[in-house]
């Protein structure tokens, strides 16, 4: 795995879980793999796994049965979704709007851009289903 | 599970102390990375914790046993794989053989495993391998023994580049609860992730000594910062890409751990790393 160099590596490990749930990678109620087979997939050491699977226990996306192992939540994929959105909203948002004032941007052109950048995304997607 | 107290040590009477008054905890379940400059006595260290050398004054304990005796029942505890050493020109069949005996919790499957892992074959004749390749069917052996410690110096030193990875896998996986793992590098790239606790050799003594949690909760290192981010760092250096930094941690926010750079600032700063980690030994 290749590590990012500015985010702690247990939350990228969280973060590379979050994603394969998304995929369904791993259904929703099946049994992630053990912690000490994840350590050694990512190469990291097992008690760095465990913060990862005890942060993700924490926002609810997978859960512990005792003895048998950790399983991802009913809601995971929803709950992955709202976490990343805070954490968007908190971290990423505050930086934009830096750059925003800084460089003096209205936000009617980003308004109006924004526009235009869904209405490319879905002309695209339905081009590509079509 | 390993006491080290009051260790003192030197090879030639009138020349100064390598060890000046150790004292060091290991205990089950993590993985120790022991770190110093060239000559510091890591290794020296490693074989006093296995009763391969004896130190002049002061203990070191395996379960309340002192080492030096070299009892069964503490030898049965230990493997250690040295820097640089040989194997028999026997097959790894006979190898396992002859010495699994000496471990009680030594595991054939596991074994078997670890040489799969490491892509090796069972050759007949083990002295006729490269070093490197010795290095994997040792530290195969080593981790199947089970030993409740295990000693490595330099394990990825001859290792070529899948090779560390597949060192870090078997780790990962070999590794369990009741096990603790020293590890003596100079390679800490090859190792960064994969260390619970950092313990910095330095002078004779212990300069650090301490969880790597607890680190990144102290300090914050960034990379590709400018002039003015790193105003107020404890440690820096100039790359192509900006300033990699040591800063104090003040968000709380933790940051990948970055070995090379906290060793450097320990060494150039021993006493701002004594003040910023004290009582590092519990």
């Amino acid at each position: 795995m290749q590590f990012k160099e500015n985010q702690t590596i247990y939350l990228q490990i969280a973060e590379r879980i979050s994603d394969e749930i998304l995929l369904d990678h791993y259904a929703i109620g099946a049994r992630i793999p053990s912690v000490r087979e994840y350590a050694a997939l990512v190469e990291v050491n097992a008690n760095t796994v465990m913060r990862s699977y005890e942060f993700l226990q924490a926002q609810g996306i997978i859960f512990n049965k005792r003895g048998i192992g950790f399983f991802v939540s009913p809601d995971a994929k929803h709950k992955i979704k709202e976490y990343r959105r805070n954490e968007f909203l908190k971290n990423e948002l505050p930086r934009f709007f830096m750059q925003l004032y800084t460089l003096r941007i209205p936000m009617e052109e980003i308004d109006s851009m924004y526009r235009k950048f869904i209405e490319n995304l879905t002309s695209n997607l339905s081009k590509q289903q079509s | 599970m390993l006491q080290i107290e009051n260790l003192e040590f030197s090879y030639h009477k009138k020349k100064s102390l390598i060890f000046d008054g150790i004292n060091l905890s290991i205990h089950p379940g993590a993985v120790y990375g022991l770190l110093g400059k060239n000559g510091i006595g890591k290794s020296t260290l490693l074989y006093m914790m296995s009763g391969l050398m004896f130190p002049h004054k002061g203990s070191i304990r395996l379960d309340g046993v002192e080492v030096r005796r070299r009892l069964p029942e503490t030898l049965e505890k230990i493997f250690l794989v040295p820097e640089e050493f040989d194997l028999p020109s026997i097959s790894v069949d006979a190898y396992v053989r002859r010495n699994s005996v000496f471990y009680p919790h030594f595991d054939r499957r596991q074994f078997d495993q670890y040489l799969t892992d490491f892509e090796l074959e069972k050759t007949k004749n083990l002295a006729k391998t490269s070093m490197g390749q010795k290095k994997k069917y040792l530290v195969s052996f080593a981790l199947a023994t089970n030993t409740p410690l295990l000693l490595m110096d330099e394990p990825t030193n001859g290792m070529d580049i899948p090779s560390k990875s597949q060192f870090r896998k078997v780790i990962a996986s070999g590794m369990n609860e009741q096990k603790s793992i020293i590890i003596s590098t100079h390679q800490v790239r090859d190792l960064e992730n994969m260390i619970d606790r950092i313990v910095i050799l330095e002078g004779g003594r212990l300069l650090l000594d301490v969880d790597t949690d607890t680190v990144t909760s102290q300090l914050q290192f960034v990379k590709g910062a400018t002039e003015a981010d790193t105003a107020e760092a404890l440690y820096k250096v100039s790359t192509i890409a900006g300033y990699s930094a040591i800063l104090p941690n003040e968000t709380g926010n933790e940051s990948p751990l970055d070995i090379e750079m906290l060793f450097n600032y320990a060494i150039e700063k021993p006493e701002e790393i004594l003040r910023t980690f004290a009582n590092p030994v519990k």
